[in-house]
Order: C-alpha cells, then sequence, then structure tokens
C-alpha cells in the first residue's frame, strides 16, 4: 500500500491554491542562495530556479517520514493531518532539514549563477517572485490547481517585464518551456536551461580536472526537453572523460524520485537499480537534476559519490578567487 | 462489463488521449521500470472501453506511473503513454478523490 493517495495529493493542492507552492518555504530559504553574489532584481532575462533545489531538502526529509506510515494502514492520521493543513501550514514540520542539507543544495544554485557569469551571461532574479512551477501538480494530475499556479507565474514574469528564462533544473525547463503556452494563454517567454546557455556560448575550462564519471541522464531533459548533449560536451570540455551505463541518453532509466511522495518504497527500489546500472561503470557519478540528485544520494553505497553537473562545471570554468 | 458514456467522453475531453492506436504488443510493459504492475494496455484498454470501474479500480497503478517515458521511447505506435497516465489521474483525482475544485 501507498501512503493515502487522496490526502497526500489534497495537502499538494491545497498548499498550491493557499500558499502558492507545493511545499511552501520560508522567503529566505527561496533567496538565501543569493547572499553576496549581487543578482539584480528583475531584468529581460532572468535566472528562474522555481524553487526546485531549495525545495528538494525539504521534499527528502518529508519522503522519510512519509515512509514510516507506507504500509500502515494510516488513512485517519493524513486525512487528520490534511484538514489540519489546511488552517496551519504543517509544512515546516512535516519537513524539518538541516541547515547543512539545505546549505550543500543552495551551493548548486550559487554554482550555477557564477556560471553563468564567467559565461558573460546578464542576468537578473526576480526573488520572492521565483515563484514554483506547479510540476508536482501538473504530473499528479491536478490541473485546476496547476493552471491557476501557472498563471501566477506567467504574471509574475509579465509583471517584471521578462523575456527570456534561464532554468536551472529539467523539471522547471519542461513545465515553462512546453506545458505553460498550452495552459498560459498568449505565453511566449523564451526558456532555456543553464545548461544549454552555457554550451551555446562555447565557454572554454579554464581548468582541465582530468577526471572520470559515469553520466545519469534526468528522464525530463532527455525524453521531454532534448537536453542530452549540453551536459556531456561542457564535462569533455572541462576535462572530465564521460562514461555511459546502461541506459543512457534517449534511453536512461528513472531514478525513481517522481514516487518519492507516494510510494517511497518503490521510488528507493527504482533508485537502487539505477545506482547498480550506473556505479557498474564507474564510483563517481554525475547527475544534472535536484530530485535524482537526492533519490540515488540516499540509497547509494558508501564508495559511490553523487555530485551534481554544476559541482564539476564550476571547478572547470571559474577560476578559483586569488586568496588574499 | 459496464460501458459508461459519460466517463468516455470525459477521457476525450482530455484531449490528448490517443490509446486507441495501441497494437497491444507489449513493448512498453518489458521496458517499463515498475514492470507487470503498471501496465498500459489493460488500463487503456478499460478506458477506451468506457470501463469506469476498471479504471478507477487501478488507481494505485495510476499514480505509480514515473511518467518518465521508457516506454513511449520505444512504443511502435508512437502513443503518448504518459500523457495518457496524466489523464487517467484527472479523472481519479476528480470522480474518486473529489479534489477537482481550484
Ligand atoms: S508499446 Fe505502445 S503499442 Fe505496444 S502495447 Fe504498449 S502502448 Fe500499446
Ligand atoms: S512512463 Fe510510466 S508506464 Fe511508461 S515506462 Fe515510465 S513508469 Fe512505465
Amino acid at each position: 500500500m501507498p501512503v493515502p493517495i487522496k490526502s497526500t495529493l489534497g495537502m499538494l493542492g491545497d498548499n498550491l491554491r493557499k500558499r502558492k507552492s507545493a511545499l511552501p518555504l520560508r522567503r529566505r530559504a527561496v533567496t538565501g542562495w543569493t547572499h553576496g553574489l549581487n543578482i539584480p532584481r528583475g531584468g529581460e532575462t532572468v535566472l528562474y530556479t522555481g524553487q526546485m533545489w531549495q525545495m528538494v531538502p525539504a521534499i527528502d526529509a518529508m519522503s522519510r517520514q512519509l515512509a514510516k506510515y507506507e504500509g500502515r494502514s494510516s488513512a485517519r492520521l493524513f486525512s487528520v493531518a490534511r484538514s489540519m493543513n489546511k488552517v496551519l501550514n504543517l509544512t515546516p514540520f512535516l519537513a524539518r532539514t538541516s541547515a547543512r542539507e539545505r546549505a550543500a543544495f543552495d551551493e548548486r544554485l550559487r554554482n550555477i549563477a557564477k556560471l553563468l557569469a564567467a559565461a558573460q551571461v546578464p542576468f537578473g532574479y526576480l526573488y520572492e517572485d521565483d515563484l514554483y512551477a506547479g510540476g508536482l501538480a501538473h504530473d499528479e494530475g491536478l490541473d485546476d490547481a496547476f493552471r491557476v499556479q501557472a498563471q501566477r507565474v506567467a504574471d509574475a514574469l509579465r509583471r517584471h517585464g521578462v523575456r527570456r528564462v534561464i532554468t536551472v533544473d529539467p523539471h522547471t525547463t519542461n513545465m515553462l518551456r512546453s506545458v505553460y503556452p498550452t495552459v498560459v494563454p498568449g505565453f511566449d517567454v523564451q526558456v532555456k536551461s543553464y545548461l544549454e546557455v552555457l554550451a551555446e556560448r562555447r565557454l572554454r575550462a579554464t581548468t582541465k580536472l582530468g577526471e572520470t564519471a559515469t553520466f545519469h541522464d534526468s528522464c525530463v531533459y532527455a525524453r521531454y526537453e532534448g537536453v542530452l548533449e549540453e551536459p556531456r560536451s561542457l564535462l569533455k570540455e572541462g576535462g572530465v572523460t564521460v562514461l555511459e551505463p546502461e541506459m543512457s541518453g534517449k534511453l536512461t532509466f528513472c531514478c525513481g524520485g517522481p514516487l518519492e511522495s507516494l510510494f517511497p518504497g518503490k521510488s528507493a527500489e527504482i533508485a537502487k537499480r539505477r545506482v547498480g546500472q550506473l556505479s557498474a561503470v564507474s564510483k563517481r557519478v554525475v547527475t544534472a537534476c535536484p530530485l535524482c540528485l537526492a533519490n540515488l544520494k540516499r540509497v547509494a553505497p558508501a564508495d559511490v559519490t553523487i555530485q551534481d553537473v554544476s559541482d564539476y562545471l564550476v571547478k572547470a570554468y571559474c577560476p578559483a578567487p586569488v586568496p588574499t | 462489463m459496464k460501458v459508461d458514456t459519460e466517463f468516455l467522453s470525459a477521457l476525450k475531453l482530455g484531449g490528448e488521449f490517443d490509446a486507441r492506436l495501441c497494437i497491444n504488443c507489449g513493448t512498453c510493459t518489458a521496458l517499463c521500470p515498475l514492470g507487470v504492475e503498471l501496465m498500459p494496455r489493460r488500463l487503456f484498454r478499460y478506458a477506451l472501453l468506457g470501463h469506469r470501474e476498471g479504471v478507477l479500480g487501478e488507481a494505485e497503478t495510476i499514480f505509480s506511473c514515473l511518467l518518465c517515458r521508457l516506454c513511449e521511447a520505444n512504443c511502435p505506435a508512437g502513443i503518448h503513454i504518459a500523457e495518457n497516465v496524466r489523464t487517467l489521474r484527472t479523472v481519479v483525482n476528480r470522480d474518486v478523490y473529489g479534489l477537482a475544485e481550484a
């Protein structure tokens, strides 16, 4: 048995409708990663996180909580939780994360901002208007709640006069680029992943890393958005020998992440299979999605290192500051 | 088996539901990371036949799909399997869970 589907989805819908996010985070948790980077507010081109990197540590913590209830008859508990959540935001209690986990995920956003700066791409940020794009509601078939959220995001972009968006994860890329134009009339913002933006600029590495790793394609980048070559070419130019696992590119195998909240047990089984395929090729694994990273990391044995592509790229392309 | 015409038209309203093109080859089931538990062929048959109870009784299966599209990458009929599953989710949310209202 999964965790009770109705109450879990109900909570997601309620949060989105009332609090404008699947997992409402405090403002500082959303924008804290920008500290000291001096990213201007707004502008025609913005880096848009859709709160995914900030939310994943919380999703992770919540799914650990929920996993305790998987397989038990906990329908009543969940329905009480849902009714309470309507009036009082329960998320911070269900999804308690450590500062260290949050900082590690925030660091990836900082990596990306530094990489764009190194490629001389001018960009701003929307700070409190960097809203969640609603992907989970879309995927779970909560179409009405999703539409409302998509319109909110589109309105925020319009209000700030945004013409181009640079995304930092596959799910937000897919929502804004492929789904929004079908649900928001007249949505014509240009959307590119930072990997596409960097690859287009043919940035030269300042350091050749001389490392070897196996690349895990995210299903959404590979099969929904066609982002396949960009991370590979950027890694190669950075001096990383990219190995291909069994099931790669267009035929990649899912990390199990999408099942995390409703079926944590099944999600972990799929993640283990994937870690097995990846680590058979190299004990160093590179991902390009916060959900893949968290889900694979959770089940990886101690001798397998899983890192985000930006961890490698920042070392290869951003000259280290001179110590003073 | 009871055919529910209202249910059938609700699925058509979903627009993208293209499972009628399925040739029943079984490739999707063989490749799916969830294996035998998720059966697009059986689910889609129920849906196309308007067998409401058949579809709604598979709620757990419907919500276990990863929407990963590995099946689609190999489907000889080019069916949008993941989008069809998503359409079934909207129906279950509305008809079984009462989660439709915005
Ligand atoms: S792979 Fe396509 S045609 Fe074959 S059974 Fe699955 S949905 Fe039908
Ligand atoms: S999209 Fe769903 S049915 Fe298709 S392979 Fe992935 S989990 Fe299986």
